[in-house]
């Protein structure tokens, strides 16, 4: 177990390394540098010269080519994307990371790592919450479809799980704004408090005027993902309950509600146990589209403004965060199988 | 109800079976006495048996239908998707009476001009009609008949990633599960590496790229996916290795090794074929997904370029609060094809799982 562990975790440190050397060059080919673009107002007004950018540049790990014409004075610069440079860009973005150095935020003018937490607290509140919801609803209608197969109940509900699921977040998001927002008034079109709200208010009436204004988004968010659990849930409780041992209890006969609920139902959360393991990186990464629709300062919008904006540091970190998520999700489901699950064993 | 149906069938099938079964001992008539479905006849017996998948089915049919036949029934007929109306003339200023009292005494009756630059010399923004039923966008373009032609790009897309994929994932998941060892190492490593990458936040680095790069035509939309292949082809080389791991231990592949055949032949007459039905699903369940795709695509404003039709740049309407706000007729509707393509795909596909599994004895 031990010895399968650590070769796991051998493998997730070469498979991240991949996918940084993947992620360092897509974002060295984004246009519209944020430096440049920041400080050539200042360049044009002659408060800082080229040289002091090529300085700046170089801490980032770029490397900024002059042009020069026959005087000798400096007419144009672009970043030097040769592959070799873009090398060493990223041995340096590399060597900064294992310093736990991720660099400062272009945008937000702040260190990488503290946006990342700033903005990770609402995500992970939003998402925790969506997840425990959807748990709640999923579990048992699942089990009670599996229970009726075919029946009426089941086959409503499958439709319903593959409607849902099929809803595009954007879609579902604004046409709930459209109705409960805009027409029907019942709830906040976006954002996390009210403008109108005094600026003294206590702490109470603030938690209740976002808890107000996350109904919207956490519902959304819940009727997105609920289908595909519940779904989930259905076909491993139809598994479980071909299972011997559950021909075995109804033979010494258990009652029904006995059977599901002390044999079927324990199974049927086994593999659930790794799809929830497997649900890390939206737990913590956000809802990119969401927040954005909505309008909730989260790690999503945060990123989705940055991504558009050139902020590489902030973008390279967020993926690398995303992909260590993942990894790590990866590991957790499959170390949690066996946990739950005696019968299996690792190390293969 | 399904389950009355099943016996039905079963007894139709069967009756003359049993009748004749005494007068036929010597099994010359035995194709007679039981009807035998090829496997593809059962395939398709047990799809179109749901409801369901018939139900997805006829959706496309309609969709596309909708999409490729719809404008030639559109009496705003145009190139690129754009169906403008220049019919309905619609006043560039707006006037405006009020009183006005004059140095003398009297009261005049003035009017106050407005020349408004936003409203244009075609029907901009125009309400539902008759002539509009769908209402018409800030161009004049009709809105039904640019969901029409948004719907040739958006349900044509996904099929040209779909298969570029699936046969990405096949032949290097084919070659990683049977070669196994380092080739095997080294495949599935760079799948894992694949499946690390998260989508969106690449396209939008994509999205920016091309931009600068001057691409700003339809093909910008072909490069995304063409990367959205080149990740994505990581699913179906897992699942096709999967399956070849387990298939290559079968005795069919001792006998095949033992006939001495070639790996080539091997691999794609006596393995692949296994692993097709699954790849089937993948595929449709795949459609859906790319349609998806470039919706978000189009809703983030990264997708084909901004003016050309296709269900994603339709929705990215959305985004702007007043026409989410105020006229829903610009946007609903492409959502609502959208939720219905990819649904259909979805119905389809676990139509087509269910009829390929042969553990399912419904």
């Amino acid at each position: 177990m031990v010895k399968y562990i650590i070769k796991r975790l051998l493998l997730a440190v070469l498979i991240l390394f991949g996918v940084s050397v993947l992620l360092y060059f897509l974002l060295r080919l984004m246009p519209g540098n944020y430096i440049i673009e920041k400080f050539s107002p200042a360049i044009g007004q002659g408060n800082m010269t080229a040289e002091d950018l090529k300085n700046i540049m170089a801490m980032y790990g770029y490397d900024l080519k002059l042009f020069t014409n026959e005087a000798g004075d400096i007419i144009d610069f672009q970043v030097n994307n040769s592959l070799g440079n873009i090398f060493a860009g990223y041995f340096k973005w590399l060597g900064n990371f294992f310093k736990g150095d991720m660099g400062v935020s272009f945008k937000y003018q702040i260190p990488v790592e503290d946006v990342i937490t700033d903005k990770m607290g609402i995500s992970f509140s939003i998402s925790l919450v969506s997840l425990i919801i959807e748990v709640l609803i999923a579990i048992p209608i699942g089990i009670k479809c599996a229970c009726n197969q075919y029946g009426k109940f089941d086959y409503t509900t499958t439709v319903i799980c593959m409607t849902l699921m099929s809803f595009p977040s954007f879609f579902l998001g604004n046409m709930f704004i459209k109705l409960f927002a805009v027409d029907l008034g019942w709830f906040e079109m976006g954002g996390l408090n009210s403008p109108i709200l005094p600026q003294d208010a206590d702490f109470f009436t603030r938690f209740g005027d976002t808890i107000w204004h996350l109904i919207l988004p956490i519902t959304v968010m819940v009727l997105l993902d609920v289908g595909s659990l519940m779904r989930y849930t259905r076909t491993n409780t139809l598994e479980v309950l071909n299972a011997d041992y559950i021909r075995t209890a109804r033979a010494k006969g258990l009652s029904e509600g006995k059977v599901v609920y002390k044999h079927v139902f324990r199974n049927t959360l086994i593999p659930l146990v790794t799809v929830l393991a497997s649900t890390l990186p939206m737990l913590f990464g956000g809802a990119m589209i969401t927040e954005t629709v909505f309008d909730i300062p989260g790690i999503g919008q945060a990123t989705y403004a940055a991504l558009q904006e050139g902020d590489v540091p902030l973008a390279m970190s967020y993926n690398m965060f995303i992909a260590v998520l993942t990894v790590i999700g990866t590991l957790l489901a499959d170390l949690m199988y066996a946990v739950v699950d005696p019968r299996i064993k690792l190390g293969k | 109800m399904e389950e009355n149906t099943e016996v039905k069938t079963e007894a139709v099938n069967t009756a003359p079976a049993g009748g004749n079964f005494n007068d036929n001992l010597h099994g010359e008539n035995l194709t007679e006495r039981a009807k035998v479905l090829s496997p593809s006849a059962t395939v398709a017996k047990r799809f179109f048996r749901s409801k369901l998948s018939v139900i997805g089915l006829t959706a496309l049919i309609v969709l596309f239908l909708f999409s490729f036949i719809g404008p030639l029934f559109s009496p705003w007929k145009a190139n690129g998707g754009t169906a403008k109306d220049y019919d309905t003339i619609v006043p560039i200023g707006t006037y405006k009476a009020f009183e006005y009292t004059g140095p003398d005494g009297q009261v005049y009756e003035a009017y106050d001009i407005v020349i408004d630059d936003n409203l244009l010399p075609y029907n901009s923004l125009g309400q539902p009609s008759g002539k509009h039923w769908l209402g018409t966008d800030k161009e004049g373009n009709d809105v039904l008949t640019r969901l029409m032609y948004g719907g040739r790009v958006s349900l044509t897309i996904g099929f040209v990633v779909v298969i570029l994929e699936t046969l990405l994932g096949v032949l290097l998941g084919g070659v990683a599960g049977y070669f196994g060892k380092w080739v095997d190492q080294l495949i599935m490593r760079i799948v894992d590496v694949l499946s690390c990458i998260p989508t969106l936040p690449i396209m939008l680095i994509l999205g920016a790229t091309l931009d600068s790069l001057g691409i700003v035509t339809i093909s910008k939309l072909y490069y995304m996916m063409l990367v959205i292949t080149l990740i994505g082809w990581a699913g179906t080389a897992r699942l096709v290795r999967g399956q070849i791991l387990s298939l290559r231990e079968q005795e069919f592949m001792l006998a095949a090794k033992c006939s001495g055949l070639s790996t080539a032949k091997k691999i794609f007459k006596h393995l692949l074929p296994n692993v097709i039905p699954q790849l089937i699903v993948t595929m449709t369940l795949g459609l859906g997904s790319v349609i998806l795709m470039e919706a978000t695509l189009g809703f983030l404003g990264i997708g084909a370029p901004v003016g050309t039709a296709t269900w994603g740049n339709i929705i990215y309407l959305a985004n702007d609060s007043i026409y989410r706000n105020y006229y829903p007729n610009l946007w609903l509707g492409s959502g609502i094809c959208i939720t219905l393509a990819i649904l259909a795909f979805n119905f389809v596909g676990d139509g087509l799982r269910d009829a390929f599994d042969p553990k399912m004895k419904r």
